[in-house]
């Protein structure tokens, strides 16, 4: 941008209003999740007290939600199955996106295309027919029915991912390699791998929060509380018919947030790499 | 196989050795490529054909499908409520995208301007997008809660309304609502997406412009709009598909509700198929997507893409 030197005024309607709008829209619902989980229920549904600030915070709603539910099970297999599932799509995606940003083979075209069609396909799209399948081979109520699917929404993105990063490692790297003997396996463990760090470290924090937010299939897929995430435990459990419990619903997001915003926080750059590499490189 | 040994034959090579067959280009990239297509082939695939076919059987939970042929879809065609989920489906997609490409490039401008703790705004303002939609989402709900909404709070003490709307138990406010949430969550991947774009520019450009006496407004009329059009085209596609086959949000906040006046696609076809257990009936809602998603994506190629670049 060109450098302009502006009067307080302008840099105050163009820059910090608009930024400070932005930040509480943003931030608010977090700051109402966090008070809303430290009040007492006298407090909260008293229409009378001023809710902004909390009167006399406790830590009851958080004392329940992990004595009285299972949530620090849910919170297991919830990091499990992204754990998991990361790996294996890290592990696919890397074996699509190395041959198809390096080697010329017959069917290249139409594989590239068909992970790129792949990555479109909506999820609900999917779920009928999986459910079928997820039935027939026996997996229904097993954390293994979403290990098993996650990766297909994860595997196209990082294949695209790690294609940009493989391009980047220059040629004459790997010829070097491959004239001194190397055989091709080797030169992408010994030589290429590990010029691609930063680009698996995007891939896989992308895939990581993708998986912690998946909803649908963990939905369908598991409807006994041992198997259970996050996501799915808190809707089907904290809210009892018609009853919601709030303190403990606030707590559940706040905790539940709280492993992706610590991951993503000492990863941001990687993150917003991954972001926005497939649609400024492509 | 045989094809390959007697292609190597003919050329008068060395005795086949299976570590020089493993180097050539064509095995050994298939070979790399075969496990994670034969995965995506079984898991995704395979479903999305075996999903047509449940969609033409009449298939109840714990019973064997019959063949229908094309009943399902027919009925869909005859079902007021269907048609219903057609228009809310535009509407919240249209609006939410709509709001969240302007939002997306405002902040984007705002944002691409030098000044303190710029990477930790840019680090807090992503935060909706990573959270858990769902965990965020029931935050939403319980600002949005009929009787201790805390915006009808700041409505009541501002003297703007008493009580205060039901934000999600009134058609149209429900949906109103949606599409804020949506906003809400997916401006900053527009903004932090598009501000990346705008970083890409050359500064000599805007000289250039300004030399040639473009103002403030054909600056960006002329040098920033075209130099991002592919960008904001790869965004709003994607954002176009995720938000039209949305789940989570609407699931969440209202189950489709009041009176249907929230179903989208996705939660139609989830209530039919594992609420009532006709799934073939869902399936035939689900797939009932692809054409007017297809037609969407199309025309957004036509008007957004990018000329030759």
């Amino acid at each position: 941008m060109t450098v302009e030197r502006r009067g307080w005024q302008t840099r105050l309607l163009t820059l910090w209003l608009p930024l400070g709008a932005s930040l509480f829209f943003a931030l608010f619902p977090f700051y109402w999740m966090a008070i809303t989980s430290l009040k007492s229920n006298q407090e909260l549904y008293n229409r009378k007290i001023m809710p902004l600030i909390v009167h006399q915070p406790t830590l009851k709603h958080y004392v329940d939600l992990l004595t009285e539910t299972s949530f620090l099970l849910w919170t297991w297999n919830t990091f499990l199955v992204a754990v998991t599932s990361t790996a294996i799509s890290l592990v696919l995606g890397a074996m699509l996106a190395y041959p198809l940003a390096r080697l010329r083979f017959a069917g290249a075209t139409l594989v590239s295309f068909a992970v790129a069609a792949t990555y479109l396909v909506p999820q609900p799209l999917l779920f009928v027919p999986l459910a079928d399948l997820i039935n027939r081979l026996g997996l229904g109520d097993t954390l293994t029915s979403v290990i098993l699917t996650y990766p297909t929404l994860l595997v196209p993105f990082c294949a695209w991912l790690l294609m940009g990063y493989f391009r980047t490692v220059p040629l004459e790297l790997e010829d070097a390699a491959r004239i001194d003997g190397a055989s091709r396996l080797q030169t992408l463990v010994k030589i290429v791998l590990p010029m691609c760090g930063p680009g698996f470290i995007s891939a896989g924090i992308f895939a990581f929060t993708l998986s912690q937010n998946e909803f649908l299939y963990a939905l369908i897929f598991l409807t006994k509380t041992e198997v259970r995430t996050v996501p799915v435990g808190a809707i089907a459990e904290l809210v009892k018919g018609d009853v919601f419990y709030w303190g403990q619903l606030m707590a559940a997001a706040l905790l539940g947030s709280i492993p992706v915003a610590i991951i993503y926080s000492f990863f941001v750059e990687h993150y917003v790499a991954g972001l926005t590499a497939g649609a400024v490189k492509g | 196989m045989t094809a390959v040994l007697a292609a190597s034959a003919e050329r008068r090579r060395p005795a086949f050795s299976l570590g020089r067959w493993l180097e050539r280009e064509g095995v050994f990239g298939w070979l790399m490529v075969a496990p994670p297509v034969v995965f995506l082939v079984a898991l995704v695939g395979y479903p999305f054909f075996y999903g047509i076919w449940i969609s033409l059987q009449d298939r109840q939970v714990a019973k064997p499908g019959v063949f229908v042929g094309l009943d399902n879809f027919i009925a869909d065609w005859h079902n007021p409520v269907f048609w219903q989920v057609v228009a809310n489906t535009f509407v919240y997609t249209t609006a939410a995208t709509l709001l969240k490409m302007v939002g997306g490039l405002g902040l984007a401008l705002v944002m691409n301007q030098d000044f303190r703790f710029k990477n930790l705004t840019r680090a807090l303002l992503l935060l909706p997008f990573i959270v858990p939609t769902v965990l965020s989402t029931i935050a939403w709900q319980w600002i949005l809660d009929p009787a201790f909404s805390v915006i009808n709070w700041a409505l009541m003490q501002t003297g703007l309304a008493n009580p205060g709307p039901s934000w999600l138990g009134n058609p149209y406010l429900a949906m109103f609502s949606l599409i804020m949430v949506n906003t809400w969550r997916g401006l900053p991947f527009y903004a932090i997406t598009l501000l990346a774009g705008l970083q890409t520019i050359p500064p000599e450009l805007y000289e250039a412009a300004t030399i040639d006496g473009a103002g403030r407004w054909g600056r960006f009329r002329y040098v920033t709009l075209p130099l991002l059009k592919p960008i904001i085209f790869i965004v709003t596609m994607f954002s176009v598909i995720f938000t039209f086959s949305d789940f989570q949000l609407i699931y969440v906040l209202t189950r489709g509700g009041p009176a249907n006046a929230t179903h989208v696609f996705a939660t139609y076809a989830f209530d039919i198929a594992m609420g009532a257990g006709q799934f073939g009936q869902g399936a035939s809602i689900a797939l009932s997507m692809v054409p007017p998603l297809a037609l969407i994506i199309l025309a957004m190629a036509i008007y957004l893409r990018p000329a030759k670049s």
